[in-house]
């Protein structure tokens, strides 16, 4: 079981508070869905978490080690696991190979100046992919694949360090809504599977009323409200800060 | 002794201030050179390495008019500001001839590009003016000097040292009150922005063009009166003016104008103190100066977005049956000297060892995206290792070559921490900067390098002195450092290299400490290029500073160019083709750098993916 625990999370930009005083709580098993209109600090939130970017205060700690001020790289090592808004991949390597950089990465294998990497780890990275449905396209290079398909790879290099905890900003955006289904409801898979904690941005609201198991609402750097899909749904404030109503 | 005291006493004092006003008079200039060479990056995000050429043919074309027509004050200030417009045209010229179509390409083709204008320059102004060094008259009415503190100072220094400051002023003017200068700024900061203010940004931009050269053609014909005219001025001044940009902060004037003063007290005080290694001050200044303030003195972060290595889709490729090949490949060159006479020997122990320096400079290009511009620091680092070894101690041949590699490889270990700290352009500048400070070692510690004169006799002993004895050994090597190279690229080191490139941000985020492994990448092409030295110093039986300076540089950046990056492949070739083009063609003129720099810019323009890849392009579309 994990947990991470975040608290009274603050982060301005030139004067501009982006995140004001963000707490929250994931436990393995959570799906929870982080929503808010656009520039709501969602993204901001995200690199606060993964240590894109440093709080002017607050903390992250997960099962109460603290994950401020540690380099990105350093919180990953620790199990927390992150996919981008904008996708980041390595394009100049197959989709395996991609799988297979965060398989080496993870077993410190990276120095290696002997054994070529591409026939390490080739059967684990294949059945991660196998898992995201992109077994057949393994070998083709990342740089040339569908926007929805790069997305799924993402997933797959993010599941292959075996992560307690993953971040996951805008999962399905540029994807068919069929295929945003089917990758929550893969999502939603690993997390009943391996006990995972996810936190997730959406637009998509059918995505996240139907898989979140809690819904976090973000405006304007402050949460809003918090609770089931339900709950959220329900809430005055939340359709009056979608809706355009007086707040 | 009371009265000799007292001498001691004022003298430094008047000597000292007449040290720093000659700084100042250094810095005038520096400014005018760096001031254009700043605009012209703020606009078009080049880093122009044929600024010093308009900054030479300006003082060359100063000399010609000031000796017609520089009789009277009116004829010489004419003949400078007429020198200065004429650069203004040419580099107008220029910028529709060659920049135009280099806006969109990566860094590593604006700067070869550019650099072959410098050497078609060199070319055309011997062609022009003549090989020898020019002295012009001095300025009519500025001829004498005056007493400060009893220690006389030329009047034309003294109007030097106030025309930085009125240029200053002008340029100030020209960017805030003018609806030319407000545009130019628009541009500095958004490119697409004003071509949506309906400006046409291609006049925009050779009008830039038109500014920053002439500027350095005026630093040029202003100097007339002051040293001689020589065709090594370009590459002197635009070395030092990169030094300025960078360390004032890029597209920044006033930092350009800040830089300048201090760099040239730095070098009226450095030359007092440390008169063997000014040069070396001047570069390490400025590697201090970025690690501390990465954006420069005045440079802002958000300003000069950091240029990102162009987008690789295409995987490194090994090609087929890569490896049958390459074993073909070895045993013909191992048969070789059983066909091939002396002077083809020679020439083929050369190219294996340019083939080395070639595959170790693509492996920072290639897999890390890193453009050095200073990798000749580390082949010359490593000749002049072996070299010194066997002059100053005597050594035997092995161990002298054994040295080479562990010269340049410590070297490489501590530039390529400071290196490693930046990306993009700044990466190049101070890759160059390293290449400067141990060519200016090379060239300045007389003492133990001998200097200009080099080191002689650096030959190999009876066993391996045979030809074909020292070419098998060289092959020996080479071909066996290449394959440990080619190891290591496809070997996960290789490739974290790789997604270091690919995705800074990803990297990180799974576990790779990017930096690192760009270091390690440094240390070990440093090491592979400091081995090709030592057996290139043997190879030629003697060492010269001209072997770790910007053209040598520049050579191993087209041998890697002329094969093509996203080719292992590519660098053999590469080196091949050059190599021989160089021995074989360009020895046939005396016109080599016009052909060398054309070549250079047909290069860039033509075939950007070098000639395997061009080769290979062509095979898979047939």
């Amino acid at each position: 079981m994990s947990e991470l625990v975040v608290r009274d999370l603050q982060r301005s930009f030139g004067g501009v508070q982006a995140v004001g005083g963000v707490s929250f709580t994931l436990r393995s098993g959570d799906l929870l869905a982080l929503i808010g209109p656009n520039g709501a600090g969602k993204s901001t939130c995200f690199n606060l978490l993964n240590g894109q970017l440093k709080p002017d205060s607050g903390s992250v700690r997960l099962d109460g080690t603290e994950l401020v001020g540690l380099p990105p790289r350093r919180i990953w090592a620790l199990g927390v696991g992150r996919t981008f808004q904008i996708t980041a991949t390595f394009a100049s390597m197959t989709v395996a190979e991609n799988v297979q950089m965060v398989l080496l990465s993870r077993a410190r294998r990276l120095f290696g100046l002997w054994r070529p990497a591409a026939a390490q780890f080739r059967e684990p990275a294949l059945a991660l992919l196998e898992r995201v449905g992109m077994a057949t396209q393994a070998d083709r290079p990342c740089g040339v694949l569908a926007y929805g398909d790069v997305k799924r790879v993402e997933l797959a290099m993010a599941l292959a360090s075996a992560p307690t905890v993953l971040l996951m900003d805008e999962p399905t955006a540029g994807m068919a809504p069929a295929e945003r289904l089917a990758l929550m409801a893969l999502t939603a898979e690993l997390v009943r599977e391996r006990g995972l904690a996810v936190l997730f941005t959406e637009h998509d609201m059918d995505v996240v009323f139907g898989h979140a198991t809690r819904v976090l609402v973000l405006d304007r750097g402050r949460l809003i409200a918090e609770g089931s899909p339900d709950q959220v749904r329900a809430d005055p404030r939340v359709q009056s800060v979608y809706l355009g109503g007086e707040a | 002794m009371g009265a000799k005291v007292s001498t001691e006493t004022t003298r430094p004092m008047s000597f000292l201030l007449v040290q720093a006003l000659s700084g100042l008079a250094t810095a005038a200039t520096l400014f005018l050179v760096s001031s254009g060479l700043t605009i012209v990056f703020g606009v078009t995000r080049i880093v122009n390495f044929a600024h010093g050429s308009f900054y030479m043919v300006g003082a060359y074309a100063g000399w010609s008019l000031i000796e017609r027509f520089g009789g009277s004050p009116a004829g010489f200030w004419g003949s400078v500001a007429a020198a200065a417009l004429a650069m203004g045209a040419l580099g107008a010229a220029m910028e529709i001839g060659l920049l135009r179509r280099l806006y969109r390409s990566p860094e590593l083709f604006q700067l070869l590009g550019t650099f072959g204008v410098v050497l078609v320059v060199q070319d055309l102004t011997a062609w022009t003016w003549g090989p020898e060094d020019l002295l012009g008259r001095r300025a009519p009415g500025l001829k004498g000097s005056i007493d400060i503190l009893d220690q006389p100072f030329p009047l034309y220094d003294l109007v030097l040292i106030g025309l930085g400051p009125l240029v200053l002023g002008l340029l100030w003017l020209l960017f805030n009150r003018t609806r030319w200068g407000t545009l130019v700024r628009a541009a500095t900061q958004d490119r697409e922005m004003t071509s949506a203010l309906g400006v046409d940004p291609a006049r925009l931009f050779t009008g830039v063009l038109f500014l920053g050269c002439a500027l350095a053609g005026l630093g040029g014909a202003l100097q007339v009166p002051r040293e001689a005219v020589t065709l090594q001025m370009d590459m002197a001044i635009v070395v030092e003016a990169f030094v300025v940009v960078v360390v004032g902060g890029m597209g920044s004037l006033t930092g350009a104008f800040l830089a300048s003063l201090l760099i040239g007290q730095l070098q009226a005080f450095g030359i007092l103190v440390f008169p063997q290694i000014t040069l070396v001050l001047v570069f390490l200044f400025m590697a201090v100066v970025l690690v501390l303030r990465p954006h420069g003195l005045l440079g802002r972060a958000d300003e000069v977005p950091p240029t990102a290595p162009a987008t690789v889709t295409v995987p490194l490729s090994a090609g087929r049956h890569a490896g049958t090949w390459a074993l073909a490949l070895l045993a013909i060159l191992a048969a070789a000297p059983l066909v091939a006479g002396d002077y083809a020997l020679i020439l083929l122990t050369e190219v294996v060892i340019l083939a080395l320096f070639a595959a170790s400079l693509h492996l920072l290009i290639g897999l890390g995206g890193l453009v050095s511009f200073g990798h000749a620091a580390w082949f010359g680092l490593g000749a002049y290792g072996s070299a010194l070894l066997v002059k100053h101690l005597g050594a035997p041949m092995p161990l002298a070559l054994a040295g080479a590699p562990v010269l340049a490889g410590l070297g490489a270990l501590v530039a390529g921490w400071f290196c490693v700290r930046r990306s993009g352009l700044y990466f190049a500048m101070l890759t160059l900067a390293f290449a400067q400070i141990a060519w200016s070692i090379t060239f300045q510690w007389y003492a133990v390098t001998g200097g200009d004169n080099g080191i002689l006799g650096v030959w190999p002993p009876a066993w391996a002195a045979g030809k074909a004895t020292y070419y098998w050994l060289t092959l020996a090597l080479c071909g066996g450092t290449l394959w440990l190279l080619r190891r290591a690229a496809f070997a996960p080191f290789g490739y974290a290299l790789r997604a270091g490139r690919d995705s800074g941000l990803r990297a990180e985020s799974v576990g790779i400490d990017t930096r690192r492994f760009q270091w390690m990448a440094f240390v070990l092409a440093g090491t592979a290029a400091g081995l090709a030295g030592g057996l290139y110093a043997f190879a030629k039986g003697s060492v010269f500073p001209t072997l770790l300076a910007v053209p040598q540089s520049v050579d191993a950046l087209v041998m890697v160019l002329m094969g093509g990056i996203q080719t292992v492949a590519g660098p053999l070739a590469g080196a091949v083709v050059f190599h021989l083009l160089e021995s074989e063609v360009m020895s046939l003129t005396d016109w080599w750098r016009l052909v060398l720099g054309l070549i250079i810019v047909a290069l860039v323009l033509v075939f950007p993916r070098g000639i395997v890849g061009f080769l290979s392009g062509i095979g898979r579309r047939a």
